[in-house]
């Protein structure tokens, strides 16, 4: 076990976009368990410093996988196919016509109620990318197609953060 | 029957078993100290068998200082300079303090920190924070008649980086080593999770004196991690004090503006005490001596409530907020624990359990959980518990991020990430043929920079000139397990370099509180170069003891050169650890920690691949 094998390898986890979050979250227990620096505390500075490197390897590996994006995009790069969202913004004409809409349903949204139900179909709409997703990678094997769709849900992202926003000012105020 | 074993005088069969660890709970109204004896985690009481210690310190007139109820009962006839709730100021500007003009001391900024000015000079919060863990530490080894090993210190979850920094300080200072600051809702689960031994979805509602803080925490096999948290800093059961005081005020016709610091202290006494009345029973009276008078105002539940309402309010408020971060249902959560002696009032019982639709936990000392909690994790990570029996999974209250162009905050770590984290981004320059970098880092939420807390800044020189957005400036975060940020910045084509541990912008300097050290603080009984002296000869102990039970455990990881070469190690640690000559222990102790480093990494490799295989099991 070395700290720069990948993520997967880390958590003893085939490199799939599937995933079983049981069984990465159990994963993610085991590992910190046998690197968290508070089970070196009795220990001399050295322990304490490679417990910390590990123990820094092991949630940076387990914040990219749980996210299915983070997981996606590092598949795709894994794969040779690195996203380079700023450099590649070129999208399919209907996925813009999309966002168009959902950007002036939120301008319109009068309320939570309103914020909630668009944010609802929205996610609807993004777990359906996801999907495909899974197909693209893990059935497929088509990583280049698999990288687009991953910055296009990364607009979806970005559109469902400004959502929450505005429900937290609306839930909130 | 196998006899039992009895030691040589002043050794213990086991090192370990002789390691006294405590936990601390440093509130604001009031500190406790717990450690597990008997195998049972307890507070401690002092002399006259009390276990709370009024966070208070009094300087009176004729020198000297008094700490914890003497200092309380101070407040009554030299408000001025008996100061407490302090914790409030620990790392925070004068203009940081919500009501600062109402406290009864005055408050002197000063470079890092806030000071109260009192007769004995200006004293810092890390100084009377050291003032109160002193006297625990005291308390404690009075009790074990034993010099302590370490604590754990428990801190609001939402305590940012300057406020973790300062409690450390005030440890140091105090002379305790700190084993590891815990967040204080995750200790009450620690207590009550061991307790109750149940698994599943947790709500700690912590209501202290000057801190709210509310935690989500999930509880599997023994290990205990940190879903989401959040809550208030600055707002506690001393808002609701001051708010019935006011209140009180208004009905006997005095306008609490008039007051002098006195009246003013009175005032709030007063209404401590009828708000805690108010608990059980369903109308007292509030008593005050106001400007030379004794005035009484007749108080039912119903006006208490009135007051409190806003309040309270607003801790829900964060509780739903925090629900919506961890994207769960209020009856997803199995258990709501009170904390905090504020949540005695029924108000906040009813609210909280109206919230979560089921009744609060409330069988635990919700004054004593804390610091009950603190001393079980103490002890574990003295290394006395049972190995795997305990692990916590702490996470960061607030976002961690960069200043750039236009005041805009960008976000490196994100807030509820666990903890340790490292995070590293990318950022370029601005103009063509710029050759340094003012990176400044700051915590919070809000999108610009004004609106969060400045941490520290640092500069990075010497980048070669290239045109505006060429070159690669790598910065890089790292938050300890103790919560705490430091900060480096790296150009990837040169490779020069800058970086800064965020303390000495916001907390206080290192020499400040070698100054402090050396001024003889909570060290009366000895000077300076003793205390060194024995401090490193603690540390090689420590170290000597630790690799000596790894190479017992783990010896076959090392060929026989190596081991050759740390048993070296070893002799000349211990050999230079017989002597006085602190500094040489010091450099013994390093090049023995540097020599281990490479056994250190195979024996985690060990850990990790041991962790594999258990798994594999499992699943066969």
């Amino acid at each position: 076990m070395n700290l720069s094998d990948d993520d997967f390898t880390l958590f003893g986890l085939p490199p799939r976009q599937a995933l079983d979050r049981a069984a990465l979250d159990a994963r993610r227990r085991e590992l910190q368990a046998a690197t968290h620096p508070d089970r070196f505390a009795a220990e001399g500075a050295a322990a304490q410093r490679v417990a910390m490197q590990w123990s820094v390897r092991v949630n940076e590996a387990w914040q990219r996988l749980k996210d299915p994006l983070s997981r996606a995009a590092y598949l795709c790069e894994q794969r040779g196919v690195p996203i380079n969202a700023e450099n590649n913004t070129a999208m399919p004409r209907e996925f813009l016509l999309q966002q168009m809409a959902w950007r002036e349903a939120l301008d319109d949204a009068d309320g939570a109620a309103a914020v909630q139900a668009l944010d609802d179909t929205v996610a609807a709409e993004e777990r359906a990318m996801q999907a495909r997703l899974v197909a693209l990678l893990d059935e497929q094997g088509d990583t280049a197609a698999a990288a687009a769709q991953v910055r296009a849900l990364m607009f979806v992202t970005r559109f469902r953060e400004a959502l929450a926003q505005r429900l937290e000012r609306l839930l909130s105020a | 029957m196998a006899l039992l074993q009895i030691s040589e005088p002043g050794q213990a069969p086991d090192p370990h078993q002789r390691r006294i660890a405590v936990g601390i709970d440093l509130g604001t109204t009031n500190s406790l100290v717990a450690a597990v004896r008997h195998g049972v985690a307890e507070c401690l009481p002092d002399e006259q068998g009390r276990l709370l210690l009024p966070s208070a310190v009094h300087y009176p007139e004729g020198g000297g200082r008094r700490i914890g109820h003497e200092a309380l009962a101070a407040q009554a006839t030299d408000a001025a300079h008996a100061v407490a709730s302090f914790k409030r100021l620990m790392g925070r500007r004068r203009a940081d303090v919500a009501g600062a003009d109402k406290l009864p001391y005055e408050l002197v900024d000063q470079p890092g920190m806030v000071a109260v000015a009192t007769r004995a000079g200006l004293k810092s919060p890390v100084e009377l924070s050291a003032e109160i863990l002193a006297t625990l530490r005291q308390r404690a080894e009075d009790s074990f008649d034993s010099e302590l090993h370490g604590a754990v210190i428990t801190v609001p979850a939402y305590f940012d980086d300057a406020q973790r920094q300062a409690t450390k300080d005030a440890a140091e200072l105090a002379g305790l080593n700190v084993l590891r600051l815990i967040s204080e809702p995750t200790a009450a689960a620690v207590a009550y999770g061991l307790d109750h031994g149940s698994e599943g979805l947790y709500a700690v509602y912590d209501l202290g004196g000057g801190t709210f803080d509310i935690s989500l925490l999930r509880l599997t096999k023994g290990v205990f991690e940190v879903v989401a948290t959040g809550g208030d800093a600055a707002l506690g059961g001393d808002d609701i004090d001051h708010a019935l005081a006011d209140w009180a005020l208004a009905q006997a016709d005095i306008d609490a503006a008039t007051l002098n610091a006195q009246d003013r202290r009175s005032a709030l006494i007063a209404a401590r005490a009828t708000k805690e009345a108010l608990s059980d029973a369903a109308t007292t009276e509030w008593r005050a001596t106001v400007a030379g008078r004794d005035v009484r105002v007749a108080v039912g539940r119903a006006q208490l409530d009135a007051v409190a309402t806003p309040l309270v309010e607003r801790t829900l408020l964060a509780v739903r907020k925090v629900l919506r971060d961890a994207k769960v249902a209020a009856d997803e959560v199995q258990g709501v624990v009170m904390v905090g002696g504020s949540t005695r009032m029924p108000l906040v019982r009813d609210r909280v359990s109206a919230l979560f639709g089921r009744p609060v936990l409330t069988d635990v000392n919700p004054d004593e959980v804390v610091a009950i909690g603190a001393a079980i994790q103490a002890n574990a990570l003295a290394g006395n518990a049972q190995d795997g029996e305990l692990l916590l999974l702490d996470v960061i209250a607030l976002s961690l991020g960069l200043e750039t162009m236009g005041g805009l905050v960008e976000r490196v770590i994100e807030r509820n990430s666990t903890i340790p984290v490292a995070k590293a981004q990318d950022f370029t320059t601005f103009k063509d043929g710029q050759t340094a970098m003012a990176i400044h880092v700051v915590q919070g939420e809000r999108e610009l920079v004004a609106d969060c807390r400045s941490l520290a800044r640092f500069e990075l020189r010497g980048i070669p000139p290239m045109a505006a957005g060429a070159a690669r400036i790598r910065v890089t975060f790292q938050v300890d397990a103790d919560g705490l940020l430091s900060v480096s910045a790296r150009e990837l084509g040169s490779g020069v370099e800058a970086s800064v541990a965020v303390k000495p912008s916001y907390g206080l300097a290192d020499e400040q509180i070698a100054q402090m050290l050396k001024d003889g603080f909570a060290h009366a009984e000895g000077d300076m170069a003793a205390r060194k002296l024995r401090e490193a000869r603690v540390e090689a102990e420590r170290m000597l003891l630790a690799t000596r039970a790894a190479l017992a455990a783990d010896g076959a990881l090392v060929d026989a050169a190596e081991r050759q070469a740390i048993e070296a190690l070893l002799q000349a640690t211990e050999h230079t650890a017989r002597g006085d000559d602190a500094d040489a222990i010091d450099a013994a102790v390093k090049a023995l920690a540097e020599g281990t480093e490479g056994f250190a990494a195979a024996r985690m490799n060990e850990g990790i691949r041991r962790a594999l295989a258990g798994r594999s099991l499992d699943q066969i």
